[in-house]
């Protein structure tokens, strides 16, 4: 198990120029980031929509490469996605998955059979060609150059401790940048326009 | 209202999507648009996307329409009603000018429906507060360009609930 800001650190030398989508991971990518009008921090508009989010602006631009870091409970909610992703195979699609067993904004309630389920196993099952399976940060370090290489769509999931929050969410502390309509605004700009 | 005799072709559907520059079909097929599906599977300028749940077409198209490409979702009721959360938040949150056309299994002009997921469905929609338009036959089509100019205007999803699919569509 590792933490999800020192996976982000391990990770940042080797975004390049992709589109990142950091998912529940975004409080800690968002003051890394080098490049942030290409990061999509959303926030959470209904569980369990990165995925298919993601994927569906790989399809709309398959000359840039996007990176999800998406979280096994949304995983869990939309287990159908991955056979959609993985039927379509956009190469320009890496999914990263942020398993923390447990849901971490609600409380740290564990997900449904949390110790036993491989999310690995299930995405290949589901047509991903290519997938990873990482509990130790270092592990992570010495495959994320490779992992970034190979054709999409590639899934990895990843051993994360849990960040349990636990206060109303009116009373949590909103570490977004920007609004939600800026952020896309700016990606938009950013990319310009599609190519036909 | 239109002459149900009239039917409603697939193609009607394939030229106001073509007409319109969609670029994607987010779909979970339903019982009676088999037609439909043979039709899209021919056209070239459309790529369908087969969805395993309605909820996924709103985020799926969130990310379509962000990067740049106009799709159109083409659900049946029962899903629609299924994905509300989803449509709220990935599609009416996120300004998505996405049309959805949506079967409409138990509609019947009278209005004497023996199957719920008709009598709730209008219901469902005005619940969100969406707009939309009932399409019977050929002769309503235009309703799916008013649809299509609304949902860019308003950049919200706007609904076309297709209410000939109880009785198939027609092939011309």
């Amino acid at each position: 198990m590792f933490q999800t800001a020192d996976m982000f650190k391990a990770f940042a030398p080797f975004r390049g120029n992709a589109v990142v989508i950091p998912g529940r991971g975004g409080r800690h990518w968002i003051n890394l980031s080098d490049k942030p009008d290409r990061d999509v921090p959303l926030g959470d508009p209904a569980m369990g929509g990165h995925a298919s989010f993601s994927f569906g602006l790989a399809m709309a631009r398959p000359d840039e490469k996007i990176i999800l870091f998406d979280s096994e409970g949304d995983i869990l909610m939309n287990m159908g996605a991955l056979t959609t992703i993985a039927e379509k195979e956009p190469k320009n699609f890496y999914h990263f998955v942020l398993d923390n067993g447990v849901y971490a904004t609600t409380g740290g309630q564990p997900v449904p059979n949390a110790e036993n389920v491989q999310y690995d196993v299930i995405a290949r099952g589901c047509g991903y060609k290519s997938t990873y399976s990482f509990d130790n940060l270092e592990d992570f370090t010495n495959n994320i150059e490779e992992i970034l290489s190979k054709p999409g769509p590639v899934f990895v999931t990843m051993k994360v401790a849990p960040e349990v929050e636990n206060t109303p969410i009116t009373q949590r502390v909103r570490w977004q940048k920007k609004t939600r309509d800026q952020t896309i605004a700016d990606l938009q700009r950013e990319l310009g326009p599609r190519k036909p | 209202m239109a002459d149900q005799e009239g039917g409603f072709s697939p193609q009607t559907i394939i030229d106001h999507l073509k007409g319109n520059n969609v670029t994607h079909v987010v779909w979970l097929p339903d019982s009676e648009t088999n037609f439909l599906y043979t039709l899209l599977t021919q056209e070239p300028s459309l790529e369908l996307v087969t969805i395993s749940r309605e909820g996924q077409a709103f985020s799926t198209a969130a990310g379509l329409s962000v990067g740049g490409a106009k799709p159109v979702i083409l659900i049946q009721n029962t899903g629609l009603m299924e994905s509300g959360d989803s449509m709220r938040g990935w599609a009416m949150g996120m300004n998505i000018p996405v049309v959805m056309m949506v079967g409409y299994r138990g509609w019947t002009r009278h209005g004497v429906d023996t199957d719920t997921a008709a009598t709730y469905t209008e219901h469902f929609i005005h619940a969100f507060n969406i707009k939309y338009f009932l399409v019977e036959s050929d002769a309503d089509a235009d309703r799916i360009q008013v649809a299509f100019d609304l949902a860019e205007k308003t950049k919200q999803p706007v609904a076309v609930l297709i209410g000939d699919e109880f009785h198939g569509f027609v092939q011309r």
